[in-house]
């Protein structure tokens, strides 16, 4: 076990260092002086001359490099080009919100995906697994962002119910904060408790085909058991490494997301900075969410090696 | 009957049937046959719908965020063009984005499969390590990326979902080599001295058909939606060319005076989407007897 | 009386071609201690046949008429949850496949101490002990330590031993064993026959042992009922079977016998078995038997008594030529 997770924490790493290097490469790989990209086009020459310090940019390659991922490590990611502010502060600030959406978004995604795909599973051919394969084949043809518009259609213009966009800090008001929260959390949540529904009913039925299932009922348990216990805990397995393999999707729904509802949050700064060409600011977007995707696949490892036994117990990999 | 031949037993059925009865056990569901009748419509729409419609682009000032009428069926638009034709248009760009991306990904990764497959021993591993580590980038990282580098366009959403779809296809062409390489009449090829590249042609390729069929109607969709978000979020294709991910941002716009604008490009998103998804179902249900249903 | 009577009992399935009947009308009955065999290829109907007896086909496809009494109590009318009462505890089972049949993810000893724990009310801690000593009644070595083991670090013969010690933890009235012995190796195959023989002398448990296999049913069954497309075929007891076979299918089954290969030669059966998907009015097996003649076309062969016993379904029955 311990064994497993330090090579998977070894091949994070070895992925984290290529990762770094491609942003390092794509970076100085755009047309014009690297110090000048980095600065901002408008920006003054001592900032530029200060940059072209900073990160060594007169030195060769390799260099610039080891200087690169010093200041990285060292929690400088340099200054955006509008507003002259630390990267990292703009970071520390709208992370949260980023976070805050998605964990919501994974809670609607989990609780309906996984019971509707149970439920579909065990009364398969039957109107409840019309209902959830319905909406699983919606859920994942209506792109986030249509259903996004819709949902404030509803809502916010026609019913008035919620509020059409905006944010207010859980810190400020927690009650503002969840009402605008919530319609968000849901248009992000629908896609991914779509696919999960998906993954988990198939994951389902082919425990419930299982011989070890035949082996349950012939001890005569209890449906509620031989499903609940016996199918369910194997089909985590599936699930887990669904939410693994959607990871970089969710991370893509919460920047829509965030576009539709004006939430100042991770994936807004993202586009905003692909639209203004801020460098310094795109660097880190990247490198940020490299980071996140590959530690959460580390997380989704270690979950896996604790649901399989054979993993747990001898160390060996999956394969 | 009297001396009436006893069924054939399924060992005795010629493998000529095969096609057939998966023929047979497709066009029997509703659902797949949907699905075909979805995607035939998109490919019309794509392909007939803009010789068929007017200019995406004439404006008519006089009928600026008009509601559906006799002149403008769908409506018009904040400049007053025609959203039928700029539906029409649209899903011209978001075929060409399935198409040439989902090409794009098989041109490159059939190949990279092959190769990886056959010289197992020093270039598999290789191969498999650079797949994993462009697994550990989300698609919108690239997309991001080569927005950032080449400019928003067209081109950079074909290559950043090309380039996204790639490691499905080198795993699945390369899981075919290491599975077929270890068949008999393979085996008896080699005894025979059929070169490397005869085997892959002859039988390797043949039997990736069906698993990259089944992938292609997850990618397209993929793309199209792929297409759509990225030109809504303004990162892929530019206004005035009319992408429904480009008029969706103008709908969002105008959500209060004219929700239809909202409405049909992304009506036209979720069905060419959902019949792509039906299609992959029915002809994974039939290819593939390992999945799930 | 019998302990279990089946009478009748006719299984089909709904498939995309239609409804594939599997069992077609067998009756038999199994007497408190006995063990009988059930034999023929794969396919036949014997192992449908004994699992119509806890119910354990999918309920949805399944076709069932006929009437199968345990200790003269109607099974096939009983609901669901008077039928899981008895599964497990009355009647349970021991599965093909021993690498599949356990669940990878629960330990050895929970996957028995839950049956305890369902039918005779154990608590955990009680269950736990009981399942070690279980354990260790089917030959485990260090049943203290197995117990806490996943069913991937036991072998497939220790595998099967621990579904046999969760099928008698109850100390069921019958016992339904499905090809038990087949996944294993030769070496092992004894030993799990002797478990059985032992349940039966100390429980008097009633086995229907599954098998394909006749040097299994010589080694430990009282009486054989051999199958063929879903019928009876043949019913003796054992040494009347093997020393007078009087159909001529069973005398082929016997001819590929590894002992009885002639010159290292196993014989086969030549032909294939007909389609489950329809049931002319006539005798199965005539296409592939040495001795049709014109009759076996114009009518199905009833089962009749050939003697004392000894029934068998064949118009030109008779002992080896």
């Amino acid at each position: 076990m311990v064994w497993f997770i330090l090579r998977r924490a070894g091949s994070a790493v070895i992925v984290l260092f290529l990762a770094s290097v491609l942003i390092f490469l794509g970076i100085r790989a755009l047309p014009g002086d690297p110090a000048v990209v980095m600065a901002g086009e408008d920006a003054s020459p001592s900032l530029i001359e200060a940059i072209r310090r900073d990160y060594g940019l007169d030195k060769p390659l390799p260099a610039q490099y080891v200087d690169y991922l010093g200041q990285t490590l060292s929690g400088n990611l340099g200054r955006s080009t509008q507003d002259q502010l630390p990267v990292a502060g703009i970071l520390a600030e709208r992370l949260p919100v980023t976070l805050e959406l998605s964990a919501l978004a994974l809670l609607v995604a989990i609780v309906v995906g996984v019971g509707a795909g149970i439920v579909a599973a065990v009364r398969r051919d039957r109107l409840p697994d019309y209902v959830a394969t319905g909406f699983g084949l919606a859920g994942l043809s209506i792109p986030h962002f249509w259903l996004g518009l819709l949902g404030i259609l509803l809502f916010a213009v026609t019913l008035r119910w919620l509020p059409a966009s905006g944010y207010v800090p859980f810190t400020q008001d927690p009650g503002q904060n969840l009402q605008r929260m919530i319609l968000p959390a849901l248009v992000l949540g629908t896609g991914f408790a779509a696919i999960l529904m998906r993954q988990t009913r198939s994951a389902m039925l082919g425990a419930l085909s299982a011989d070890y299932v035949r082996t349950a009922r012939s001890k005569g348990l209890a449906e509620v058991k031989v499903v609940g216990a016996h199918a369910l805990r194997n089909s985590l397995t599936t699930v887990v490494t669904v939410l693994g393999l959607q990871l970089g999707a969710l991370i893509s729904g919460a920047v829509v997301t965030e576009q539709i509802f004006v939430i100042p949050g991770f994936g807004k700064l993202t586009v905003d900075a692909v639209l203004t060409r801020n460098y310094p600011v795109i660097q880190a977007v990247v490198l940020i969410t490299v980071i996140g995707y590959v530690l959460v696949n580390l997380l989704v490892d270690i979950a896996y090696a604790f649901l399989n036994p054979r993993i747990r117990l001898s160390g060996s990999g999956h394969d | 009957m009297t001396e009436a031949p006893a069924p054939p037993s399924a060992a005795e059925a010629p493998p000529r049937r095969g096609a057939a009865r998966a023929w047979r056990r497709f066009r029997r569901r509703p659902m797949p046959m949907t699905g075909l009748v979805l995607v035939a419509g998109f490919l019309l729409l794509a392909i007939a719908g803009p010789l068929a419609t007017g200019d995406p682009a004439a404006q008519d000032y006089a009928a600026t965020l008009a509601p559906p009428s006799g002149a403008h069926p769908l409506g018009t638009d904040d400049l007053g063009r025609d959203a039928l034709a700029r539906v029409a248009h649209g899903a011209q760009v978001s075929l060409q984005a399935g198409v040439l991306s989902t090409l794009l990904a098989m041109a490159a990764g059939i190949p990279i499969g092959l190769v990886a497959g056959f010289y197992r021993r020093w270039l598999d591993p290789v191969v498999m390590r650079l797949v994993d580590v462009t697994l550990a980038f989300p698609f919108l990282v690239f997309a991001v990326g080569l927005a950032a580098i080449i400019g928003p366009s067209l081109k950079g959403v074909v290559l950043a979902l090309g380039f996204s779809q790639l490691p499905a296809v080198i795993r699945i062409t390369r899981g075919e080599v290491l599975s077929i390489r270890e068949m008999d009449y393979v085996s008896a090829a080699v005894a025979d001295g059929a070169s490397d590249g005869y085997i892959m042609l002859r039988y390797v390729l043949p039997n990736c058909a069906a698993p990259l069929i089944v992938q292609a109607t997850v990618a397209i969709p993929a793309a199209i939606i792929g297409e759509a978000t990225l030109s809504f979020l303004g990162l892929g294709v530019q206004p005035p060319t009319p992408s429904w991910g480009v008029m969706l941002t103008t709908a969002q716009q105008y959500l209060d005076v004219a929700p239809w604008l909202a409405i049909w490009p992304g009506l036209m998103i979720a069905l060419a989407t959902l019949g792509f998804n039906l299609l992959g179902d029915g002809l994974r249900d039939v290819l593939d007897p390992r999945s799930g249903r | 009386m019998s302990l279990l009577r089946i009478t009748d009992l006719t299984v089909g399935f709904d498939t995309d071609d239609g409804l594939v009947q599997a069992v077609k009308g067998i009756s038999l009955e199994l007497a408190e201690g006995e063990i009988l065999a059930l034999c023929g290829e794969s396919g036949c109907g014997k192992s449908v046949t004994a699992m119509s007896v806890p119910r354990l086909l999918p309920p949805e496809t399944t076709r069932l008429s006929g009437s199968i009494e345990l200790d003269g109590r109607e099974l096939t009318e009983l609901p669901e949850s008077q039928l899981r009462r008895i599964r497990g505890k009355d009647v349970s089972v021991v599965f093909q496949e021993p690498m599949t049949s356990l669940n990878p993810s629960f330990t050895v000893g929970y996957q028995i101490a839950e049956v305890l724990r369902r039918h005779e009310g154990l608590s955990r801690r009680a269950a736990r002990d009981r399942a070690v000593e279980l354990l260790e009644l089917v030959g485990i070595p260090l049943p203290a330590r197995r117990v806490k083991e996943y069913p991937h670090q036991l072998s497939g013969g220790m595998r099967q031993r621990v579904m046999i010690a969760i099928a008698v933890a109850c100390s069921p009235r019958v016992l339904i064993a499905d090809e038990p012995t087949t996944a294993l190796d030769v070496t092992i195959q004894a030993g799990v026959l002797d478990v059985f023989r032992d349940l039966r002398d100390r429980l008097g448990t009633a086995v229907i042992l599954i098998t394909h296999d006749l040097g299994v049913v010589a080694d430990i069954a009282d009486r054989a009922v051999v199958m063929y497309a879903g019928r009876a075929v043949e019913q003796a007891p054992v040494d009347e079977l093997f020393a007078r076979p009087r159909h001529p299918y069973t005398l082929g089954l016997m001819r590929a016998l590894p002992s009885a290969a002639v010159n290292g030669r196993l014989a086969e059966i030549p032909g294939l078995v007909p389609s489950p998907l329809s049931d002319p009015d006539e005798c199965a097996f005539h296409a592939r038997c040495p001795r049709a003649q014109a009759d076996c076309v114009l009518k199905r062969p009833e089962l009749v008594r050939q003697a004392d016993e000894h029934l068998a379904a064949c118009f030109h029955p008779g002992g080896p030529s």
